[in-house]
């Protein structure tokens, strides 16, 4: 039995093609999966990210709370409507979850983590929670519409209540608030995004997403599924978890070390772990794969290194940059030439610092 | 959904085949699996001169999705390729059934035509598919 989000119905009647992801009947493409990249990269395009799931946190401890739950410092947050990624680990420093965490008031955060892994983020939250006596709430009465690109933020300007629009223009990067969208429906509005172009994903009520999906249709902006989603936020840099991360890496090994504060005296789940990792040296390494040649790198394919074996995380091909970029785990040390096996082809690949696209252009070495 | 036309024959797995006035066959995927797999970026193409056995390998297309493995219909030599898919392999994309063609076989044994599916049969297997 897959779930479906509340703009299911617009997603058919737009003639997407619609697969199964985490257990959610979702649109991968609405026509031409290229098409929407090169309109989310050169406009706006949106996504249906309502599978995702939104978690409430209420209690006088709450902070006290994130700070040993998540391994980035909540202590970083100190203005309402203050967003930070960060990872959710478990003892062994492996990561349960990646997300994103907002400050409403001290006795208020939400959380925003992944969709496929809801059921056991919400049993650990909970589990963690009881100690610091948190209320968990899922909010599963809220849709999400990311909107994304060079021109996405102007559009979803011009659809707001008029007070609002100055107020949501001046959001920094990382920061939320709350406006009124099309017919004063209530809006959450984050300048976040999954796709390395400006924009705002927006939380909105079920009752009003398809009103202001079709809002943001009239004002120009693209449907794009999962598939652009995917290539977009790859050439971006950014990690997808359970394919470039999962309970058996740490954030050292993933490219994620920048999300790590050890900040003093913070005992928070998973340091010790991360701290002996450290000391003892960090033995797998990610690294950005280009392919000049013909090909396509994927998911799983064998890299050869002098150092021995690794794999591709997250592989595909780039629109923007008409090749194929790919994440490959890889042991530690001078890998000299790179190599990847394609079906039983052994092909050459140049190992480049990610990312590989930023602000609708291919990044210096790439 | 684009229509099958009718003098082609289908295996299975939605490659196509038609018998050219010459003899000849040509080789392709349907409109069907193009959809299927979205947009194509890379076609690695047999060589010409190559044989290839019906049923079994002879092609690969990339679409951003996944990789597909393209079977011959027809056991044979590859005697043209279709060039302009190195350049465009959206040429199948947008015309699956035409433009899109892969490669053409002199075939060895014309009797493994009579092995394939008509169009009619091949349409009512989509049809079964998508639901």
């Amino acid at each position: 039995m897959t779930d479906k989000t509340v703009l299911n119905a617009t997603h058919r009647a737009l003639g997407a093609r619609m697969v199964d992801f985490g257990g959610w009947d979702m649109p991968i493409s609405y026509g031409s999966q290229i098409d929407e990249h090169h309109a989310v990269r050169n406009d706006a395009g949106m996504f249906d990210v309502s599978h995702m799931t939104v978690i409430d946190l209420h209690g006088a401890r709450t902070r006290e709370f994130l700070r040993h739950l998540l391994a980035n410092s909540v202590d970083k947050l100190k203005i309402t409507g203050k967003a930070l990624y960060s990872c959710m680990l478990n003892e062994g420093g492996g990561v349960i979850d990646d997300l994103i965490v907002y400050f409403f008031d001290e006795a208020h955060f939400r959380l925003v983590v992944n969709a496929a892994t809801r059921a056991k983020d919400l049993a650990w939250i909970e589990q963690q929670a009881a100690a610091f006596d948190v209320q968990v709430i899922e909010r599963p009465e809220f849709a999400m519409i990311a909107v994304q690109g060079p021109q996405a933020r102007a559009k979803v300007l011009g659809l707001l209540h008029e007070v609002d629009r100055a107020r949501i223009e001046k959001l920094g990067k990382f920061a939320a608030a709350a406006a009124q969208g099309p017919h004063g429906m209530p809006l959450f509005i984050a300048r976040t995004g999954y796709t390395g172009e400006d924009g705002f994903e927006i939380i909105v009520p079920n009752d009003h997403a398809v009103a202001l999906w079709d809002a943001l249709a009239a004002a120009g902006v693209a449907p794009a599924g999962l598939g652009a989603r995917d290539t977009l936020r790859l050439e971006a840099g950014m990690n997808l978890y359970g394919q470039d991360m999962d309970e058996d890496v740490s954030p050292w090994e993933a490219n994620l070390g920048w999300t790590i504060t050890l900040d003093e005296g913070r005992r928070f789940i998973g340091r010790d772990a991360l701290e002996a990792q450290k000391v003892a040296g960090v033995k797998r390494v990610m690294v950005g794969l280009v392919l000049d040649d013909k090909g396509v790198l994927r998911h799983g394919q064998k890299v050869l290194t002098a150092n021995g074996q690794g794999e591709i995380l997250s592989g595909s091909f780039s629109p923007t940059l008409n090749k194929a970029v790919a994440f490959a785990r890889i042991p530690a040390g001078e890998p000299g030439d790179v190599r990847v096996d394609i079906r039983g082809r052994e092909v050459p690949v140049r190992m480049v610092k990610y990312p590989f696209v930023r602000d609708g252009k291919p990044c210096d070495g790439i | 959904m684009s229509e099958i036309p009718g003098d082609l024959k289908f295996l299975k797995s939605h490659e196509w085949a038609r018998i050219e006035d010459d003899g000849l066959v040509r080789v392709g995927i349907s409109h069907h699996a193009q959809e299927q797999l979205g947009d194509l970026v890379y076609v690695e193409l047999p060589e010409v001169g190559s044989a290839v056995k019906a049923g079994t390998g002879a092609a690969v297309v990339e679409s951003v999705k996944a990789a597909s493995d393209i079977y011959s219909p027809i056991s044979g030599e590859v005697v043209e390729i279709n060039e302009q898919l190195n350049d465009k392999p959206e040429t199948i994309n947008e015309d699956a059934f035409g433009e899109g063609w892969i490669f053409l076989v002199r075939p060895s044994d014309r009797g493994e035509l009579d092995e394939l599916m008509d169009a009619n049969e091949y349409e009512e297997l989509v049809e079964n598919e998508d639901h």
